[in-house]
C-alpha cells in the first residue's frame, strides 16, 4: 500500500500488451504498480474479435466447424469435437465405433500438443528457454500426425458431423504408437529440467494461489480448478464421445498454486498418452461415418454440449429453429472465464509473477475474443 | 628512447592488439553462444552465412550498422547517446590489468624485433622492463581495486540508458539493474578479499605468481569465495538466472527496450565483453591465470609445451562455456528472491569466509 508522504508518489500505470512477449497473443493488461508490486490490474480484450458466434448464424451446420477451429487455435481438434457432438446429439446421429476411437485418440493427442505449447511458453516466460524447444520437438511429431490425417497442422477441421472425413492413412498406427511409447520419457526430460529446480520452485510455489471455493466462485475449470483440489473433469463426471470406456486418472492438486497446476498438466499429458494408446488398441475396423443427410437440419430444440478441453470446460450451446442454419451458437470458452480470475490472482504479487500467472492460466486469445 | 619504447610504443601496440582481439572474441562469443545453446536445444543454430555460420557475427555487425537509429522523441538526447558508450568502455578497460601471460612473455620477441632497428644497449634496457615484456598492459599494484571500481562504472551506463529513454519498461529495468548490481557488488568484493588475504597482494600478476609458488590454485584454497565470485559474476553481467534488468518476457527488453541499431549493439557488446572480463578475472584470481595445471609438479613438464597464453584462453573458454550452459538450463529468479539471496545469503557467507580465512591465516603465519 502506498502511504502518504511529503513526496508526490504515484502508482506507475504500465501497459502490458497487446504487443508484449508474454501475454500469449493480444491480451492487454493494465498494471498499476507500486514499485514492482502490483496493486491492481485490468484486462482489456477484444483485439482478436471476429464475431465467430454471429457468423455461425449465417452458415450451415457443416460450414460452422472451421470457424470453431479458429477460436482456440491451439486445440482445434477438441473444439471441433465439442460442436460436432452437440449437433449429433440434436439430430440423434449414431457415430460408428471406429470413428469414436479415432476422435478420442486425436483429441487426446491434441490435449498433449496443447499442454506442450503451454509448458513451452510458460517455462520461457519464467526464463527456462530450453524447455521451449524440447516441447516443440514433441509437438512437431503430433502436428505431423494431424497433417497425415486431417491434411492440416493447426486449423485442422478435424471432425465432421457423423464421424470423420477420411480414415487413418497407411502407417499411421505405427507412427502414432512410436510417439506414444517414447512420450513418457520425454515428459521425464522436462521434469528433470524443471520439477525439482530450485529456481522453478521458488518462482511457482505459492504464486497465484486460489482456494477451491474461490476457484468455483470464479467459474474456473480444467487445470486451474483441479489445481485447487476439485476433481472436476467432464470426461469422468459427464462422459461424452465414449470416454466412459477408457481408464485414466484425473490428477488433482492441493495448494492451488502455479506449481500444482504445472504438475497437473504434466500428469495429464501422461494420462492422455495412455488414453490414446487404449483408443489405438481397441480400434475396430468398420465405417468412419454415420448416416448424415447432405444438409443437416436438426429438429427444433437446444443442446448444451460440454467437453473437457485442454484448458477446461469448453461448451457449445446450440439452439436450432429447424432450419439449415443454427439459430444461435453460444460458446463457453474456458479461458475467457479463467482470465477473470487474473485480477484476483495477481494482487500483491510482483511484475514477474504476473507473467507466471498469465502463463499458468493457459489463455488463448482467439478463444477469449472469439 | 628506451622510455618512449617501453612506456608508449610497445604498450600502445599491445592495447591496439588487445582491443582488436577482444572485439573479435566478443563477436565470435555471440556465435559460440548461439551454437552451444542450439546444441543444448537440439537444433542447428546459425549455419547459413559462411561455412558453419562462421560469418554470422560479421553479418550481424553489418545489420546493426545499417539499421535505423531511433531516439525516442522525449528522451534525454545526450544521456541516451552516451549511455551505451559508458557501459561499453569499462568492460574493455578492465582488461588493462589482467595478465594474459608471464611478465617475460614478450622478451624473446622484443629482443628479435628491436635488434633490427636499435642498438644492443637500448634493446637490453627495454627488455629488462616488465611493462614492455609482460603479457599484460599495465601491472598496477592495486589491480583488483581497479577492476572493482571500473566495473562499477559500467552499471552507470545501464541506469542512464534506462532512465534517459523516458519510457516505463526501460525505467523498471534500470532500477532493477541498479539494485541488483549494487547488492551483488558487495558480496563480490568480499569474496575477493579472501583471495587477497591468502595472496597478500592486490596486483593480479603477483596473485598468479603466488599461486605458482605455493603450488595451489586459489579455488582450492578459497572454494567458498570462488563459488560466491562466480555467482555474483553471473549477476554482475546480467546473465541468466540473474538477467532481470533485461528480462524480455517481463520487461520486453528491459533497459535497452528503446535502443536500436548500433547503440543497441554497443550494449550487446558490453554484455559479452563483461562476460569475458568476469571469466578472465575468475581465471586469474582462482584458476592460476596463465599457469599450466599443477604448476609445481615437475613430471608434468610436457604441459609446458602449450604456451601460457593458450592456457589462459582455454580456462576463460571453460568459464564462458559454463556461462552459456547455465543460460541454456536455468529459469530466471524473481526480483525479491534475487535481493534476498544477495543480502541474506551471499553477503553473510562472504563475510564469514573473510573472517574464517583471516583467523586461519593468523594462526598459520604466527605459528
Amino acid at each position: 500500500m502506498i502511504e502518504e508522504t511529503v513526496l508526490d508518489i504515484r502508482e506507475l500505470e504500465i501497459n502490458m500488451g497487446p504487443q508484449h512477449p508474454s501475454t500469449h497473443g493480444v491480451l492487454r493488461v493494465k498494471l498499476y504498480l507500486d514499485g514492482e508490486r502490483v496493486t491492481d490490474c485490468e484486462c482489456i480484450i477484444g483485439y482478436l474479435h471476429r464475431g465467430v458466434e454471429k457468423i455461425s448464424e449465417n452458415r450451415s451446420y457443416i460450414k460452422c466447424v472451421p470457424y470453431y477451429d479458429r477460436t482456440d487455435y491451439v486445440a482445434a481438434v477438441s473444439n471441433a469435437l465439442g460442436y460436432v457432438l452437440g449437433v449429433e446429439a440434436l439430430m440423434e446421429i449414431e457415430v460408428p465405433e471406429r470413428a469414436r476411437c479415432i476422435r478420442i485418440m486425436m483429441t487426446e493427442l491434441n490435449r498433449i500438443a496443447s499442454h506442450l505449447l503451454w509448458l513451452a511458453t510458460h517455462a520461457l516466460d519464467i526464463g527456462a528457454m530450453t524447455v521451449f524447444l524440447y516441447c516443440f520437438r514433441e509437438r512437431e511429431e503430433i502436428l505431423k500426425l494431424f497433417e497425415a490425417l486431417f491434411g492440416a497442422r493447426l486449423t485442422t477441421h478435424a471432425f465432421r458431423i457423423g464421424g470423420l472425413w477420411k480414415d487413418l492413412p497407411a502407417g499411421f498406427d505405427e507412427t502414432c504408437r512410436d510417439f506414444i511409447d517414447q512420450f513418457p520419457d520425454r515428459v521425464d526430460e522436462y521434469e528433470q529440467l524443471l520439477t525439482k529446480n530450485r529456481i522453478w520452485l521458488e518462482r511457482t510455489k505459492g504464486v497465484g494461489v486460489i482456494s477451491a471455493e474461490e476457484a468455483i466462485d470464479y467459474g474456473l475449470s480444467g487445470p486451474p480448478l483441479r489445481g485447487s483440489g476439485v476433481a472436476y473433469d467432464l470426461r469422468k463426471l459427464r462422459p461424452y464421445a465414449g470416454y466412459e470406456d477408457y481408464e485414466f486418472e484425473v490428477p488433482v492438486g492441493q495448494n492451488g498454486d502455479t506449481y500444482d497446476r504445472y504438475l497437473i498438466r504434466l500428469e495429464e499429458m501422461r494420462q492422455s498418452g495412455q488414453i490414446a494408446r487404449q483408443a489405438l488398441d481397441r480400434m475396430p475396423d468398420g465405417p468412419i461415418r454415420g448416416k448424415v443427410p447432405k444438409i443437416p437440419k436438426p429438429p427444433v430444440g437446444e443442446y448444451y454440449s460440454g467437453i473437457e478441453g485442454p484448458r477446461g470446460e469448453l461448451g457449445y450451446y446450440i439452439v436450432s429453429d429447424g432450419s439449415a442454419q443454427p439459430f444461435r451458437v453460444r460458446i463457453r470458452p474456458p479461458t475467457f472465464i479463467s482470465l477473470q480470475a487474473l485480477k484476483r490472482l495477481v494482487q500483491n504479487h510482483l511484475v514477474a509473477d504476473v507473467v507466471a500467472i498469465i502463463g499458468t492460466l493457459d489463455i488463448v486469445l482467439g478463444e477469449i475474443d472469439r | 628512447m628506451e622510455f618512449l619504447l617501453s612506456y608508449v610504443v610497445i604498450p600502445g601496440v599491445k592495447i591496439v592488439v588487445l582491443v582488436l582481439v577482444l572485439s573479435g572474441a566478443v563477436a565470435y562469443l555471440t556465435l559460440l553462444e548461439r551454437k552451444l545453446i542450439a546444441f543444448i536445444q537440439v537444433r542447428l543454430g546459425p549455419n547459413r552465412v559462411g561455412p558453419y555460420g562462421l560469418l554470422q557475427p560479421i553479418a550481424d555487425g553489418i545489420k546493426f550498422l545499417l539499421k535505423e537509429d531511433i531516439v525516442p522523441s522525449r528522451a534525454d538526447k545526450l544521456l541516451f547517446t552516451i549511455a551505451p558508450a559508458i557501459s561499453l568502455v569499462p568492460a574493455f578497460i578492465v582488461f588493462a590489468v589482467i595478465p594474459f601471460g608471464p611478465p617475460d612473455m614478450f622478451a624473446g620477441l622484443l629482443t628479435t624485433v628491436l635488434s633490427w632497428f636499435f642498438e644492443a644497449a637500448t634493446v637490453q634496457a627495454v627488455v629488462a622492463n616488465t611493462i614492455a615484456t609482460g603479457g599484460i598492459i599495465t601491472d598496477f599494484n592495486i589491480g583488483v581495486l581497479f577492476i572493482l571500481s571500473v566495473s562499477s562504472v559500467g552499471i552507470l551506463g545501464i541506469i542512464l540508458g534506462g532512465w534517459a529513454s523516458n519510457s516505463k519498461y526501460p525505467m523498471l529495468g534500470a532500477l532493477r539493474s541498479a539494485a541488483q548490481m549494487v547488492s551483488y557488488e558487495v558480496a563480490l568484493g568480499f569474496s575477493i578479499i579472501g583471495v587477497l588475504l591468502v595472496a597478500n597482494s592486490l596486483s593480479l600478476v603477483e596473485i598468479v605468481q603466488r599461486q605458482q609458488s605455493s603450488g595451489v590454485w586459489y579455488f582450492a584454497a578459497q572454494p567458498v569465495a570462488f563459488l560466491l565470485f562466480f555467482i555474483c559474476g553471473l549477476a554482475e553481467t546480467n546473465r541468466l538466472p540473474f538477467d532481470l534488468p533485461e528480462a524480455e518476457t517481463e520487461l520486453v527488453g528491459g533497459f535497452h527496450t528503446e535502443y536500436s541499431g548500433f547503440r543497441f549493439s554497443l550494449f550487446f557488446i558490453a554484455e559479452y565483453a563483461n562476460m569475458i572480463a568476469v571469466s578472465a578475472v575468475a581465471v586469474t584470481l582462482f584458476w592460476g591465470g596463465w599457469l599450466r595445471p599443477f604448476p609445481s609438479v615437475q613430471w608434468l613438464w610436457f604441459l609446458d609445451i602449450v604456451p601460457p597464453v593458450l592456457w589462459f584462453v582455454l580456462k576463460v573458454f571453460v568459464f564462458l562455456y559454463v556461462f552459456i550452459w547455465i543460460r541454456g538450463t536455468l529459469p530466471r529468479f524473481r526480483f525479491d528472491q534475487l535481493m534476498q539471496y544477495g543480502w541474506k545469503v551471499f553477503l553473510p557467507v562472504a563475510l564469514g569466509n573473510v573472517i574464517v580465512t583471516a583467523v586461519l591465516l593468523l594462526l598459520v603465519r604466527t605459528g
